[in-house]
């Protein structure tokens, strides 16, 4: 993967404080976090992040963006031929993944300190976002596949606590079950996708895999059941067709968690996983289309469902899934450093959006529909102002993070594929349209909730502003990590990027470039297409005042969409319920009847035969004699005659 | 070597032992009298002692006669033992048939 | 040191029958510790000298030739660390109950772990049979004295049903007997002349059931339920936690090496039934209410993919099937003991009914998340390591098996957060509302399991090293043609 690892040993403290902080920080909280005062467990987790982040700073500027710093602590599972260190690979992709992983979860640690003040389980949150932090930072940083599955199913746990965070709810709890079981069938495919590796590379290292791959034919057998696999753990984690169905219920956690997990770090693990093992994947076309397919078909099928939705968190639920599709796309078009490129821009506007969400919810005192919301924006300035430009960035409002992000990922579909550019633009364009009918739903107009509540409005405290502010001016600001050359400028981040990326170029089909001129002229179509689309759902919601129906009055597809697609119901009726009338059944059917039924029969048979047999023993002695006289009266015969 | 047993053939010897054997046989059999069933076991014993004792003499070897001692030992033994439970037995039953003591079965 | 090891609990029985009741259960924690430290102890030991320095021969009865004949390889070394690891759990975990007669009770106890250690010490054959049998009896009577109201049935069946199993397995080992040129039960001389293929077919089977029904296997399985259920907690966690570990760890001992071509002819077959075992299990346990049968089910699927493991022939199986032993040994022991609290407080086995335990004993919640974690096999976890190598020597044997196989990592993930929601989370009832958190002895046994979880699915490489070259010796018979 890279030639010229360096051994800088000055390095190496601080690549293992990384994950060390936010462990330590989980261990004195989760130990002894009765014992301390609320204010200091906050901190005491905030600060272990804020100190990995700072160790991730030094790596960042440790590392050039060609170097790469491979630790190999012990090894894990290790006998006869097989050999699994526990090490890290530290080298650009990593880096960028720990500068937004420490970044975004310091602020949203910050954030929750004043976001779960009041929550009785306040030290206990604490504890679980650090080991989710943990986990996420194992997950980007190990050197192999086993290192980045014990992350991959570690978040996995993290989610499912802190989904089912407020555990008297029965639905919470059915949702953090879901979320950890599908999660659980993604896995098992990357688990099966390991044992390929293991069995026909004779290791999971990613360096090694990646050799051993490039000897390969491109597009055999082998090289699509593995990629396959692990994309099918990457659907599960990430939440795309037909795994997606526990994102939007996830959001039962407290929004710091949405935010945090459900939109900023875990869910985009699927496509670090991909971008990670990149050349694998360019050797395997026919994944790449699979993923392109998945990728575009998720991306409209979660924006439509988005646009009927009332639940301000299942709004930006449903469009994180959407724009988690938009990235695979991406990374079928081959395009991986544009996926992890929005990847980024997509953690700041998505955090942020959600952070935000979860100030207004914070100021209605936990009003979620947005139906008995509105008006918003004269109340809460700071909130109300950093939402509107996620939104605008999100969309894809020219010059803001979204745009070249998006763009980037459009220009690409265009060189490829002109239909897939096409109905990728009706998404992006559905999602400025149901964002900004939140916006203008939320902010504008007249206040539709009680007296009570409107009374009670207020800013959220400092703490949960700051990371507002902060995330607001990554998101405003971050395209410019990768300004497109069409303005003369090297494209930063993808040549950070290239290291990692740069192996599997070479076996990626070659379009030709789209002109600069082309590129602009898209890159205007979609900016302009985007300000039409707000301009609509402004006329719409703010002008004519609309309001979303109550959901008994919507008809025909409305309804169908309201009721996402009834997918949930689909999935009730073909999977969960067979299993639970086949246990039944193993259970009465089979297990009672038929094999203990034998077991008992076997037992019945040696008892009945005792019980007839035994009828002989008449206790008559005469009978007795009589046996005995003819036994032997026979046995002489036999003797004498046979 | 001519004694007074050999004035008899041995098969007289072996048709009576028979007979004898085969008379306890059916008292054992047919009778119901514990008491005669003992008696006929008696006589079962003591017909092989007679096969015994003339085997014995025909071929001048006291082997058999030590058997013959043996087994009338053993009988005189059976036979206290068994008059005793006859005893106790009939005092329990007050009577020696042995259809009556038909208890230990299944 | 071998006979020591062997004999201290034999003497520490004798000991606890004479302390009184009162008194009981702390000598029989004192024995049970002093045995582990002498396990420790042994560790070093045989980290310097290797197996040598355990062998232990004596003449017994000269016709038929049977020797008393122990030994510890890395193997043995394992098992036997194992029972003396949980054998003082155990025993601290019955403190808290007051038991009639208890000096009988845990005497049983540590009866059973002499039976047991002499399980994995026999390398003669008959008298592994022997020690096989007298395994069966304390607990047969632990069950039966101190068990639940369906006690007699139940435990008359399980007695019965591998009673049946351990005849046939006599009947192997006489066979073996008389087919051995040097007519001899020991171990060596059964591995080095094979008996000839056309008799290890049938053989196979009289020492596969046997093993069979103790693992259990399915469709051999159906005493373990209600057993689990019926029996004492103290008495499933033995019967769980290590004696369940008798049957695999014989299917490695006595059956790879001895019957290869047995293997070859049926082993297909015996995956396969493991193989649905697992998903058959896990999928009844989706439904169970009761809260012992669930564990039980759990635990059949869990041993039914060690047995798979074990049949795949190679070594990633073999080796995870060593570490999952372990790890479910452990685990398996912490979710009973976590079971028995919750019936113990709450008076009730049913899942539905309970509910909101997490809001009133938040140190009892996190060291029975994490007990249920490592069952679900969550890497870090001591379960992760060994279905990942089970997972991948079936893998290795047949990927469509694997494939089927690895559907307990759903299910099992389906069943116990099912589980653990109806029981922990929730709101409070009247069942739970008088629940009390943890006390010390209960804290301490539940803590070190999970302490023992996290060590060991972080370094497991001590085992590896400890039990590869048995496995080696025992591979290279098994798979020779």
């Amino acid at each position: 993967m890279n030639d010229n690892m360096i051994q800088d040993t000055l390095l190496v403290t601080p690549a293992l404080l990384v994950p060390l902080l936010p462990l330590i920080g989980f261990l004195i909280n989760g130990l002894f976090g009765k014992f301390l005062p609320k204010s200091v467990t906050g901190w005491i987790a905030a600060l272990a992040i804020l100190g990995s982040f700072i160790c991730s700073v030094t790596l960042f500027n440790g590392l050039n963006s060609t170097s790469s710093l491979n630790i190999d602590i012990f090894n894990w599972i290790a006998f006869s031929n097989i050999n699994i260190t526990f090490g890290f690979l530290i080298d650009p992709l990593t880096i960028t993944m720990l500068l937004v992983v420490t970044g975004i979860g310091f602020l949203i640690h910050l954030y929750s300190i004043g976001y779960m003040h009041d929550d009785e389980g306040f030290t206990r949150f604490f504890t679980y976002l650090n080991l989710f932090i943990f986990f996420m930072l194992l997950l980007v940083m190990g050197n192999n596949y086993l290192v980045m599955f014990i992350g991959w199913e570690g978040v996995g746990l993290c989610s499912y606590l802190l989904i089912g965070f407020w555990f008297k709810n029965e639905s919470y709890n059915n949702a953090a079950k879901k979320a950890f079981v599908m999660n659980r069938i993604g896995d098992l495919g990357f688990l099966l996708g390991m044992f390929f590796m293991l069995f026909y590379f004779g290791s999971i290292d990613y360096s090694t895999v990646a050799n051993q791959a490039q000897t390969l034919a491109p597009n055999s057998a082998l090289l699509i059941t593995i990629t396959m696999l692990l994309f099918v753990g990457a659907m599960g984690k990430s939440a795309q067709l037909p795994l997606f169905t526990w994102l939007p219920d996830a959001m039962a956690g407290p929004t710091p968690v949405s935010a945090l997990i459900h939109a900023a770090t875990m869910v985009t693990a699927g496509i670090y996983m991909i971008v990670r093992s990149n050349i694998l994947f360019s050797l395997a076309p026919t994944t790449l289309t699979f993923i392109l397919i998945v990728g575009v078909a998720t991306s409209v099928f979660a924006a439509v469902i988005g646009l009927l939705q009332n639940d301000i968190k299942k709004v930006l639920a449903y469009s994180t899934v959407s724009q988690l599709g938009l990235m695979f796309a991406a990374l079928g078009l081959g395009a991986f450093s544009s996926g992890m490129f929005h990847v980024v821009t997509h953690a700041f506007f998505k955090a942020l959006l959600f952070l935000g969400a979860g100030s207004v919810i914070h100021a209605l005192h936990g009003e979620q529909d947005i139906r008995k919301m509105g008006g918003l924006g004269k109340y809460i300035k700071v909130t109300y102002i950093t939402f509107l430009l996620a939104s605008l960035a999100i969309s894809g409002f020219p010059f803001l993070s979204g745009f070249f992000s998006k763009d980037e990922i459009l220009a690409h579909a265009f060189e490829q594929n002109k239909t897939i550019w096409v109905i990728l633009s009706i998404s992006s364009f559905i999602t400025a349209f149901y964002m900004f009918r939140l916006v203008f739903l939320t902010f504008f107009g007249n206040f539709r909730g009680t007296e009570e509540t409107k009374k009670h409005i207020h800013e959220s405290p400092i703490t949960m502003t700051l990371p507002l502010i902060v995330l607001c001016i990554l998101a405003v600001v971050g395209g410019l990590l990768g300004l497109p050359e069409v303005f003369h400028v090297q494209h930063a981040f993808s040549t950070y990027l290239s290291s990692v990326t740069e192996g599997s170029a070479q076996y990626l089909v070659h379009h030709e470039k789209v002109s600069h001129a082309t590129e602009i002229a898209l890159m205007s179509f979609a900016g302009i297409g985007a300000i039409v689309v707000i301009l609509f759902a402004y006329n719409k919601y703010v002008k004519q005042n609309a309001l979303p129906a109550d959901d008994v009055e919507l008809t025909g597809l409305n309804k169908v969409i309201s009721n996402k697609f009834y997918v949930d119901e689909i999935y009730e009726t073909v999977f969960v319920k067979p299993i639970t009338v086949l246990s039944d059944l193993f259970l009465v059917l089979v297990d009672k009847l038929i094999i203990d039924l034998a077991v008992n029969a076997t037992a019945w048979i040696v008892a009945t035969t005792g019980k007839t047999m035994r009828l002989m023993q008449t206790g008559n002695t005469g009978f007795y004699v009589f046996a005995m006289v003819i036994g032997m009266m026979v046995l002489l015969i036999i003797r004498l005659f046979i | 070597m001519e004694n007074t047993l050999q004035a008899v053939p041995q098969n007289w010897y072996l048709v009576l032992s028979t007979l004898l054997f085969c008379i306890g046989i059916m008292g054992v059999l047919f009778r119901r009298n514990a008491i005669i069933i003992l008696m006929c076991i008696e006589l079962m014993l003591n017909s092989v002692n007679l096969l015994l004792v003339s085997f014995s003499a025909y071929s001048g070897n006291s082997d058999g006669q030590v058997f013959v001692f043996f087994i009338m030992v053993v009988a005189a033994a059976e036979v206290a033992v068994g008059l005793a439970l006859m005893m106790s037995i009939y005092r329990n039953a007050a009577s020696t048939d042995i259809n009556v003591l038909n208890k230990l079965k299944w | 040191m071998t006979l020591l090891l062997l004999l201290l609990p034999l003497v520490a029985a004798l000991a606890v029958l004479l302390s009184g009741n009162k008194m009981a259960s702390r000598v029989a924690l004192l024995f049970t510790v002093a045995e582990f430290g002498l396990t420790v102890y042994a560790y070093t030991i045989f980290k310097q000298q290797g197996p040598e320095a355990f062998v232990f021969f004596h003449d017994w009865i000269s016709s038929p030739k049977i020797s008393i004949n122990l030994g510890v390889d890395g193997l043995s070394f394992v098992m036997i660390g194992l029972t003396n690891f949980l054998l003082p759990l155990i025993v601290l975990s019955g403190f808290n109950r007051e038991y009639s007669n208890a000096k009988t009770y845990f005497s049983l106890m540590l009866l059973m772990q002499f039976a047991l250690i002499g399980v994995f010490m026999a390398y003669d054959g008959l008298l592994y049979y022997i020690f096989w049998e007298l395994a069966l009896l304390p607990i047969y009577f632990i069950a039966l004295g101190w068990g639940g109201k369906n006690r007699v049935p139940v435990t008359l069946k399980f007695f019965i049903y591998t009673l049946a199993g351990s005849l046939l397995m006599l009947f192997g080992f006489i066979m073996l007997y008389y087919y051995n040129p040097n007519a001899s039960f020991n171990i060596t001389d059964l591995y080095n002349n094979p008996v000839c293929s056309c008799n290890q077919g049938w053989l196979f089977w009289m020492f596969f059931l046997a093993f069979a029904i103790k693992i259990p296997i399915v469709p051999f399985h159906t005493w373990q339920a209600d057993t689990y259920s019926e029996a004492p907690t103290q008495g499933t966690m033995l019967l769980s936690g290590i004696m369940l570990k008798m049957g695999t760890y014989s299917l490695i001992r006595w059956l790879l090496p001895i019957l290869p071509a047995g293997i070859a002819e049926w082993g297909p077959l015996a995956i396969t039934l493991c193989v649905i075992g697992i998903v058959y299990a896990s999928i009844i346990a989706i439904m169970q209410n009761d809260i012992k049968k669930l564990f039980a089910y759990s635990s059949v699927a869990h041993v039914g993919l060690i047995a798979a493991g074990i049949f795949a022939l190679n070594i990633e199986g073999l080796q995870g099937s060593v570490v999952q032993m372990i790890a479910h040994g452990v685990n398996v022991v912490g979710l009973f003991f976590c079971a028995d609290i919750i019936i113990n407080r709450t008076q009730t086995a049913n899942i539905s009914s309970l509910g909101g335990i997490r809001n009133i004993a938040p140190r009892f919640n996190t060291l029975f998340m994490i007990v249920v974690i490592a069952s679900v096999a969550l890497p870090l976890t001591n379960g992760f390591i060994g279905e990942f190598l089970l997972l991948f020597g079936v893998f290795k044997y047949n990927t469509w098996l694997s494939v089927f196989a690895g559907l307990t990592i759903i299910l099992g993930a389906v069943y116990m957060l099912r589980m653990f929601q109806n029981t922990m989370l929730g709101n409070t009832n009247e069942n739970t509302q008088h629940f009390t958190d943890l006390n010390w002895s209960e804290t301490l046994v539940l803590g070190i399991i999970a302490f023992t979880i996290v060590v060991m699915g972080l370094y497991p490489k001590p085992i590896f090293e400890l039990v590869q070259p048995s496995l080696d010796i025992i591979l290279n018979k098994a798979i020779a043609k």
